[in-house]
């Protein structure tokens, strides 16, 4: 099939449906770009989903999550499931561009057809990341990945979104990283439901997991007790454990009494932090079209007017350009 | 921070054969993305396989090979192949290492639209990315 049948949302939804790689991964392009296309492709596929387990890996930059994303990726297909891959890395500030390195870790998966893994960048768009990320998340779904794994560097509130939006949460600590750990328990701590301390093969691994139970203890939990493991991801060590705990998270959330409620609450949440990114966009997208945002701009700068009521007035801005159109 | 409504041009750097270092290909990375593209890395020892199916999987407008070896002229038809039986037939191809000039012909004529030696200034490179590269989405 050449690549110029996959234009337009219906022939790329058909060659996603039918298994497609090349229509999957144009697919996810458009998704990323949140171009037109994109936005039709989830309207009609995220009907198509909720077939695969949706796992989260955060944690801090360097901590092994794309070693322990290949390592849990060839003991899952081991267990006869396909996986589909999302690597988030940072797009530079500066230049938006991004070296995105994660597929060197994950080397041989790449010959693997029943492996597909797409790296983003995250773009700094506005709070749109976790938008797009968990649309790519999405497409692997409806395209019938088993497995959907989205590696994100947990760091700010995005990273907390993108977490969210997965079903189960991997959170990635160290040995030694004492003061990572500290950092890690506003928010993610919250959002985590499995705890693993990686490189487990380095001095300190048990202060770690002491460390992290800790924390826990005072954390804000639910009936959900996150599990404190262990691993070595260069080696696998520890791996086969990580996936028997996601699966009986997994059981978890489909389990009778749990179900309805927590649907219902990360659907909610879900929906709020989508909303968000786009009201987000399109107010500020707004406030620069009516010349508010640059006038107000020159007048907190040179502290002729406070940031919080040139806020307030950014915003009537805001409403009026909404109202005019 | 600014909403770009253009997507970033994507590109792959990948290193086929049997090569044991890469700096050439990581100094040609960074300049694309510091100008402002989105650069996914492979690491060394790629086979045409795994660069044809990371291109796939990648929805990339560019392929960048880097090859000091001499065995380009085994290894880029290779990768082209891998490519077209994938049916990507719309990504930019270029090449840089080291390659005799004798063989930038051959290399051109399987679609490589550009081959940059040793001491190319990445300017160029990313000029001629930035004026080639297929339009996407
Ligand atoms: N000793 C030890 N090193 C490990 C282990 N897992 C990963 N590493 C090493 O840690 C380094 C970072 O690994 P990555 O998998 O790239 O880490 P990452 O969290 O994906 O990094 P970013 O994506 O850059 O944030 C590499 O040098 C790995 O080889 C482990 O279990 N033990
Ligand atoms: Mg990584």
């Amino acid at each position: 099939m050449t690549p110029s049948s996959f234009v337009g949302a219906d022939s790329l939804v058909e060659g996603i449906l039918q298994g497609n790689r090349r229509a999957l991964s144009r697919g996810i392009s458009h998704v990323e770009a949140d171009t037109p296309t994109g936005r039709e492709l989830l309207a009609q596929l995220y009907p198509r989903t909720g077939h695969a387990q949706v796992v989260g890996i955060t944690g801090s930059a360097g901590a092994g999550k794309s070693t322990l994303v290949g390592a849990i990726a060839r003991e899952q297909r081991k267990r006869g499931r396909t996986v589909g891959i999302v690597a988030v890395d940072p797009s530079s500030p500066f230049s938006h561009g991004a070296i995105l390195g994660d597929r060197i870790r994950m080397q041989d998966l790449t010959a693997d057809g029943g492996v597909f893994l797409r790296s983003m960048a995250s773009r700094g768009n506005l709070g749109g990341l976790s938008e797009s990320a968990t649309g790519v998340a999405d497409l692997l779904d409806a395209a019938g990945f088993d497995v959907v794994l989205i590696e994100t560097v947990g760091a700010g509130q995005d990273e907390v979104e993108v977490a969210n939006a997965a079903g189960t949460t991997v959170l990635v600590a160290n040995p030694g990283g004492g003061d990572d750990v500290q950092s890690m328990k506003a928010g993610l701590m919250e959002v985590a439901q499995i705890m693993v301390v990686n490189k487990a093969d380095l001095a300190g691994a048990d202060t770690a997991v002491t460390q992290l139970r800790g924390l826990l203890a005072i954390a804000d939990l639910g009936a959900w007790k996150p599990p404190i493991l262990k691993a070595v991801a260069r080696t696998a060590e520890g791996v086969p454990e990580l996936i028997d705990a996601i699966d009986k998270h997994q059981a978890f959330i489909k389990s009778s009494e749990y179900a309805e409620e927590e649907r219902r609450h990360h659907a909610e949440r879900q929906l709020v932090a989508i909303a968000r990114a786009i009201l987000h966009r399109e107010a500020l997208s707004a406030a620069r079209q009516s010349g508010a945002l640059a006038d107000l701009v020159s007048v907190v700068a040179d502290r002729s007017r406070d940031p919080r009521s040139a806020a307030e007035e950014l915003l009537a801005a805001v409403r009026r350009e909404w109202a005019g159109r | 921070m600014v909403t770009t409504t253009e997507a970033p041009i994507r590109v792959l750097i990948a290193k086929p054969g049997l090569d044991g270092h890469d700096r050439g290909a990581k100094v040609v990375a960074r300049a694309l993305r510091d100008a402002g593209m989105e650069v996914i890395y492979t690491g060394i020892r790629q086979t045409p396989q795994m660069i044809a199916e990371a291109a796939l999987q990648e929805d990339v407008q560019v392929v960048g090979l880097s090859i000091l070896s001499g065995a380009h002229l085994e290894l880029f038809p290779r990768v082209v192949e891998e490519l077209k039986s994938r049916g990507i037939d719309d990504v930019l191809l270029f090449a840089g290492g080291i390659i005799p000039n004798d063989d930038i012909p051959a290399i051109n004529a399987i679609g490589f639209k550009g081959v940059f030696g040793p001491g190319t200034d990445t300017n160029d490179i990313i000029e001629f990315v930035r004026g080639n590269a297929p339009a996407r989405t």
